[in-house]
């Protein structure tokens, strides 16, 4: 079954973009634009939105940080769900934003906000029920799990899609479990900690050899990244959003329209 | 530029020093993941349910811990209470003076690191000697613990060896066999000549006053089988309500610490040598210490006061595995360090206010606490903490500009156009400290500031 038609009707979600496909990854929040209207949602794009406050709550500033989130509450008004393409912005809302407003008068609709907020591989699977990916994808693909997602369904459900696609081959690496060093405010309060995590990352998923490392957090890649070109060896990184779009545009004739 | 210390340590790290702290917390973590789910089904219901017993026992303090006396001095245990570091030093002094012991002999208690006891008691004419094999070690060099159970991970055998010989514990032999062959036999006629014996206690029971003791070497039996008087040096918070409690929090101890299903030696001890009993201590005593413990539990980071101290955390962690246990400077390092350190440790909050922000929040501390202790939510109320009280971050960049230029969308979409600039300026270059701190190690994509919220408008107006 297409997974369109899992989805009922024309479901309504709003898109957190985040901050970082705004300003760096604008193809990912497309890619996030096209996988969720394959699926049949009408996506909106509240366009007053920011920054989930993430970077504040984590470096201390907890009264700057609600003034954004606060900002949030107001730009995601309803009751629709509100998916973003990571892990880590859609853990500020439903985790961090509830501890920075413990004993705050508005915690309530912090709560509600939080409640309706999903990761998109999460969304996608256990949201809309797809369980698996149509089209074609050839790779080798090297899946990070980030650390936002631990405890959560969205590592799983990523690696489930991606698994699905015909033509993908996840690889395994070692010490899975372990950060890529980012954190946010840690990579620059800590660089030489930060940098060291995300090398020995980096060796253990060259020792995969992978065509693509990827990622439902563009943190992470951006860290992973950035590092490996620094170092004069460039990988090819890419989030789960990207990968599912493309391999709908590589579907054969049995994949979009038919079977998945 | 400058760089927070525990970052300065890390990168100063040797290259032998880092191998060993890597290689030995790595394992460690791997066989404790691979016993606790091979022998259990579901070994995070259990890390819930002793989070849960043991966040009763330390919200319950107030009954549990007269329970805990009375049943003690019933036991025939004298029970002292030491409300901080210099009172339980002087507590334990008191002791050894009244019985005019001078030589004591020590099982590893990290708490006793904690208040300073070796030191103190060494200015007080009372030799103290640490008999786990890996404290010993560390005494022997005058060197710190780097881990919580397992005190010379950040060391190797060559280096063991080689202090053997300088210490005259025996010939230099690499081999692990030989070395603790070496320290059996310094230290066997140490427990002989002993006056006095010292154990922590990785519990106490409410309901009958038993103090429960885990080691792997046989150290704290020694202590307690060849001297006549038996003290236990226990914070406040190692209370559980019940003995049946012990059976759950028993098992993930040994699994978490050492990936063991029981530690080789369990103790249970009561009381002193009852008059029937062969030998024994004949008098036990039992100090609890505050130490700034109450007034952990009456702040917002209590749940720290649940950790059995299993050091499971440590071994998991990339920020543990890539700075060693003496970055954090403090007897507890790790996250579980990064947590008390602050709360504890006598210098004050600020003095130790980096260490909650040198963690990544990766959650894996969590993911591995035998009880369940929400370290990441603890090390961001201490940057709450410290970002209220005004201690100063290096390298972390402020944000009250930030947050208001994030809650005025007009103003947002302009910094998203002005951004630009970032691709035709060198970012290293620029008077950023965040930037130059990012672009030491790492490139930075290109700007694409605005050009999705383009794309999407376009894809809109499409018919």
């Amino acid at each position: 079954m297409p997974p369109s038609e899992a989805a009922p009707g024309a479901r309504r979600v709003q898109l957190m973009g985040t901050c970082l496909c705004d300003a760096f990854f604008d193809d990912v929040a497309a890619a996030t634009v096209e996988v969720l209207e394959y699926l049949g949602c009408e996506v909106i794009f509240p366009p007053g939105q920011t920054c989930c406050g993430q970077p504040a709550f984590n470096a201390g500033d907890w009264p700057a940080s609600r003034r954004v989130v606060r900002h949030c509450v107001d730009t995601f008004a309803g009751d629709c769900p509100v998916v973003a393409p990571s892990g880590s912005c859609a853990a500020m809302l439903f985790h961090g934003a509830q501890l920075e407003f413990e004993g705050e008068p508005d915690r309530p609709a912090v709560e509600a906000l939080g409640r309706r907020t999903r990761e998109l591989g999460d969304f996608i699977v256990n949201g809309l029920g797809t369980r698996a990916w149509p089209g074609r994808y050839e790779a080798r693909v090297a899946f990070h799990h980030s650390c936002h997602t631990r405890g959560t369904a969205s590592g799983a459900a990523a690696r489930s899609l991606l698994g699905s696609i015909e033509g993908l081959t996840l690889v395994e690496f070692g010490e899975g479990e372990q950060c890529c060093g980012f954190g946010g405010t840690f990579s620059v309060g800590f660089p030489h900690i930060s940098s060291a995590m995300g090398g020995l990352k980096l060796s253990h998923v060259r020792a995969a050899a992978p065509d693509e490392l990827v990622s439902g957090d563009m943190s992470c890649l951006m860290h992973l990244g950035g590092l490996a070109e620094k170092g004069g060896a460039p990988i090819r990184t890419r989030h789960l959003a990207q990968v599912l779009r493309d391999a709908l545009a590589g579907a054969g004739p049995a994949g979009i329209g038919g079977a998945a | 530029m400058r760089f927070q210390p525990i970052d300065r340590a890390a990168a100063r790290l040797g290259a032998a020093e880092r191998a060993s702290v890597r290689g030995g917390a790595k394992s460690g973590h791997e066989k404790r993941t691979s016993l606790l789910f091979g022998d259990f089904g579901d070994p995070d219901a259990l890390r819930r349910l002793a989070g849960g017993i043991r966040q009763h026992a330390v919200e319950n303090l107030d009954s549990y811990l007269p329970a805990a006396e009375a049943r003690m001095e019933a036991n025939g245990v004298r029970v002292h209470w030491a409300p901080t570091a210099a009172d339980a030093c002087a507590a334990v002094l008191g002791i050894l003076r009244a019985r005019g012991a001078t030589r004591l002999v020590k099982a590893k208690t990290m708490l006793s690191e904690e208040i300073g006891l070796g030191e103190f008691l060494g200015r007080h004419g009372i030799e103290s000697l640490e008999t786990d094999l890996g404290e010993f070690i560390v005494q022997l060099d005058g060197d710190h613990p780097s881990h919580i159970i397992k005190p010379i991970l950040h060391k190797n055998r060559a280096q063991i060896a080689a202090s053997f010989e300088r210490h005259g514990v025996g010939p230099y032999d690499e081999d692990p066999e030989a070395i603790t062959r070496a320290a059996r036999r310094f230290l066997r006629h140490k427990y002989m000549a002993a006056d006095a014996g010292l154990t922590g206690a990785n519990f106490v029971v409410a309901e009958s006053g038993r103090v429960v003791i885990v080691t792997n070497e046989g150290n704290s039996r020694f202590c307690l089988a060849a001297t006549r008087c038996h003290i236990v040096l226990v914070g406040i918070e190692k209370i559980v309500p019940r003995d049946r409690d012990l059976a759950l929090l028993l098992n993930l101890l040994a699994r978490s610490a050492t990936a063991q299903q029981l530690t080789v030696y369990t103790e249970f001890v009561s009381g002193p040598k009852a008059a029937a009993q062969p030998d024994g201590p004949e008098e036990m005593h039992v100090v609890f210490v505050d130490n700034g413990r109450t007034e952990v539990l009456a702040g917002d980071c209590r749940e720290i006061l649940r950790c059995i101290r299993c050091g499971a955390c440590l071994n998991v962690c990339p920020v543990y595995r890539q700075a060693g246990g003496h970055a954090y400077r403090s007897v507890y390092p790790g996250p579980i360090g990064a947590v008390l350190s602050p709360l504890l440790l006598g210098e004050g909050f600020a003095g130790k206010a980096d260490l909650p922000k040198a963690s990544s929040l990766c959650g894996a501390c969590h993911e591995v606490c035998p009880v369940d202790i929400p370290i990441p939510d603890l090390l961001l109320r201490l940057r709450a903490r410290a970002g209220r009280e005004g201690v100063p971050s290096p390298g972390v960049p402020p944000f009250g500009a930030w947050s208001i230029l994030a809650s005025r969308p007009a103003a947002w979409r302009a910094a998203l156009a002005a951004g630009k600039l970032l691709d035709h300026l060198p970012a290293g270059l620029l008077p950023i400290p965040a930037l130059r701190a990012w672009e030491g190690t790492r490139t930075l994509p290109r700007w694409r500031g605005g050009e999705f919220r383009k794309w999407l408008k376009r894809r809109r107006r499409r018919p």
